[in-house]
């Protein structure tokens, strides 16, 4: 008995790392789903190389402690850029050759077809979702807000509005709205005078936001009529409108996107089957795929025009793409070498103003 | 001390009194020793006993918060990586004017680190002190990967004319020695001035003294409220008759049992704007349907959620200790002629001090650490000190600065926990 336990034990632990191939730390929910369903499986299917997947709040948090620990169990992660910067500067990723990625149907490489800044030394992309503003089509019988100053227009768009608690994304839509055309927010939010104006406009409305910090909390709180207006990621609106009917209506003037994408932990025990599946869930199809499980854009210029419907209706996605042509009309790419540098600082004085 | 009836006693006197006469095992050693041999063998195997959890709570409690605590004052991110630079500070006292041996070090560390990519580290680090420098160090350091040429001052300030600014340079200073007191300055809203002297940081930048305070004073409310609230439950459970209390105890501990998540969600659905307790009000015409309540997403509603999730914690303790009281104390008081509220202050109210004490330090300390409930119901005034410490987890990744504010918490209970044990004593303590 105590003798099978023992062989029992051991070859378990033998057994273990030797089924799972690759070790994807992703983030759960609908996004993590599109991971499994346009990446991991049609990769399993083809490869042979089995796809474990581990959920995480934030996959970067999880890196830093596993490579600091020298104990990586994960080959692949799921993080966003400005982490996957933050990380690569730290030593704390393997690079990722840029060569390994599949070139487009056409012939064009993948280098020119990736949109600038999705390829960096350690990083590869793999969608661009944003942030946007979002209401409740039934609280505005006239007039419908456009714009990001119909956000801060309390007078002409009454009811509470919800933003996400901390500096980011809010003090370069507050500039946005007051003005400041998005090519030069970065330009403005880098002096002392810029950073005081953003903080006058979001004194504007201070008193009537609700601050979210989980992004399922928009939506509900649109859904439960608590606020009129939302500054949200674009998935969790589109999905709660798309997927529960709800009448949110997405406005992407002044949207700001940011990456997501792939990266290696510095020491991952299978690299060389870690690689492959990155080759492969960044090429065109997949990458369109993915598009079709949650209204992230793929970062390929050739996956865009791939995407199909929505998964599991005939309505194309397309138009709920923040990559989408005319969704990019006023939109502003996040900075994150601004965010690197500043984000300590700024979010003190957010926190001190919000506690004020 | 050895008195008659001590069966030790006969054994101490022989073995002491005869010089040779030591008492001796069957076998013919001393019985002393042998008896100490079997009884080290007992604890031995006794102490085997409890290794298991020994380890585990060594491997998975003291190791982590250890390390975890160490980074609070020893962050080596820019010493172990610019050690020629560091060397230099070390031989040249505050004030010294960075000369030629300063900036070729410098150079010849951004080189060195930019080659094993340690450089954003390094600007990490120098980031927590001067905002805005990270990108410096690791520009500078994609710009000097394949070498420098002297004259390194005039090179690097040509790159960035910021590697000037003697508040850099002061920052490098501070970085250099590993072990640091700045982010415990920090945690109190304080820094070092290029002097070298500690002043207050900037009135809009300050907010985490505020917030220690605003959680010792919330904690404080909600361990009153509880008290409040739960002092006469639990007299309840504790007086009723067996079939009654039972049931009354299962209200109590069907919450408990109850994901926290559940409950904390339960409180948004009452008290939202839109919400059941809004809308029973409005309908009720107590308020005009426009001036509905703001009840959450403000201190308000983290003391409502809290104090409702922290009540089993006073009440269990309570209802251990008052079932224990004999009824016939506070009968004796009366027939004695107290007036009940006298038989209750001095007689009855007394006794449950062993149990109210449990109770409040242990929902004082949950409060204190607590964290998810007022992340969701909080709002901006319902923050407490543990959503930073988050923040800085897992936003911000400035894991010292995390282990600081979290030691300084860790520092504050312990001292209030010496305070109640000097008071109250910790011997009156009784969890059941």
């Amino acid at each position: 008995m105590k003798r099978t336990l023992v062989l029992t034990t051991a070859l378990g632990l033998l057994a273990g790392p030797a089924l799972a191939d690759i070790n994807l730390l992703s983030w759960g929910g609908a996004y993590g789903n599109s991971h499994l369903e346009a990446y991991a499986k049609p990769f399993e299917a083809e490869s042979g190389i089995k796809v474990v997947m581990a959920d995480a709040d934030n996959p970067a948090t999880p890196i830093k402690a596993m490579v600091e620990a020298g104990n990586v169990s994960a080959d692949v992660a799921s993080v966003e850029y400005a982490d996957a910067v933050r990380l690569c500067d730290e030593g704390l990723l393997e690079t990722i050759d840029p060569a390994i990625l599949a070139p487009a149907a056409d012939g064009t490489p993948a280098a020119e077809d990736f949109i600038a800044g999705a390829i960096t030394e350690c990083f590869v992309g793999t969608d661009v979702y944003s942030m946007i503003l979002a209401y409740d089509d039934s609280k505005f019988a006239d007039a419908k807000p456009a714009t990001p100053a119909d956000f801060f227009d309390l007078a002409k768009f009454p009811g509470k509005r919800t933003m996400r608690k901390g500096a980011k994304f809010n003090l370069e839509f507050a500039l946005m709205a007051d003005g400041v055309p998005a090519a030069e927010v970065y330009d403005v939010l880098g002096t002392p005078e810029g950073v005081d104006r953003a903080f006058a406009k979001l004194d504007t409305i201070k008193n009537d936001v609700i601050w979210w910090e989980a992004g399922a909390q928009p939506p509900q709180l649109l859904a439960d009529g608590e606020v009129t207006m939302a500054y949200a990621f674009n998935g969790r609106i589109f999905n709660a409108a798309q997927g529960e009917g709800k009448p949110f209506k997405i406005v992407w003037d002044g949207q700001i996107y940011e990456m997501e994408g792939w990266v290696v932990p510095k020491g991952a025990p299978n690299l060389a089957d870690a690689l492959k599946f990155i080759t492969y869930s960044t090429s065109p199809a997949p990458q369109a795929r993915a598009a079709e499980f949650i209204s992230y854009g793929p970062p390929r210029t050739s996956a865009a025009a791939l995407v199909g419907n929505i998964e599991g209706t005939d309505v194309p996605m397309g138009p709920n793409l923040p990559t989408t042509a005319e969704n990019l009309t006023n939109a502003l790419g996040s900075n994150l070498d601004f965010w690197v540098d500043h984000d300590a600082e700024l979010n003190e004085r957010f926190n001190s103003w919000l506690a004020g | 001390m050895a008195n008659a009836l001590d069966p030790h006693a006969a054994i101490v006197t022989t073995a002491s009194g005869a010089g040779d006469g030591m008492l001796t095992t069957a076998d013919g050693k001393p019985l002393a020793r042998a008896l100490a041999r079997s009884q080290s063998r007992a604890r031995r195997r006794a102490f085997l006993l409890v290794l298991p959890l020994l380890a585990f709570v060594v491997v998975t409690f003291v190791v982590p918060i250890g390390q975890m605590l160490q980074r609070s004052f020893y962050n080596d991110g820019f010493s172990a990586n610019m050690p020629q630079l560091s060397a230099w500070f070390d031989q040249n006292p505050r004030g010294t004017e960075p000369d030629d041996a300063a900036w070729e070090a410098l150079a010849g560390d951004l080189v060195a680190s930019a080659e094993v990519r340690s450089i954003g580290v390094v600007g990490t680090r120098i980031n927590y002190d001067v905002p805005g420098t990270r990108s410096l160090f690791t520009s500078t350091g994609r710009k000097v990967r394949g070498g420098i040429e002297p004259p390194y001052r005039e090179a690097l300030l040509e790159m960035d004319e910021d590697w000037g600014s003697a508040r850099l340079w002061n920052a490098m200073r501070e970085a250099a020695t590993p072990i640091t007191a700045n982010f415990y300055l920090a945690s109190l809203d304080r820094r070092r001035a290029e002097d070298g002297s500690i002043e207050q940081v900037p009135e809009r930048q300050r907010v985490y003294v505020m917030l220690f305070m605003r959680t010792f004073w919330l904690s404080l409310l909600i361990t009153g409220l509880t008290f409040i609230l739960g002092f006469p439950v639990a007299h309840l459970l504790a007086t009723l008759p067996m079939r009654k209390s039972n049931l009354l105890m299962i209200l109590v501990l069907l919450p408990f049992w109850t994901s926290l998540l559940v409950r904390t969600t339960s409180w948004m659905v009452l008290l939202q704007q839109q919400g059941v307790i809004n809308d029973i009000l409005v309908w009720l015409g107590v308020i005009e349907n426009g001036q509905r309540l703001q009840m959450i997403y403000n201190q308000t509603g983290t003391i409502i959620a809290m104090t409702h999730i922290l009540l089993p914690f006073m009440i269990l303790p309570l209802y251990s200790v008052m079932r224990t009281i004999n009824p016939s104390y506070v009968r004796a008081a009366r027939s004695l002629g107290a007036t009940s509220w006298t038989a209750f202050r001095r007689i009855y109210f007394p006794q449950t001090l062993p149990g109210l004490g449990a109770g409040a330090l242990l929902v004082f300390i949950l409060a204190v650490g607590y964290y998810i409930t007022p992340a969701l119901v909080g709002g901006s005034s319902g923050q407490l000190i543990s959503n930073l410490i988050a923040e800085h987890m897992t936003g911000t990744l400035n894991w010292s600065m995390a282990a600081a504010l979290a030691a300084l918490l860790l520092a504050s209970v312990l001292i209030l926990y010496w305070l109640y044990d000097r008071l109250v004593g910790i011997d009156n303590l009784k969890l059941g």
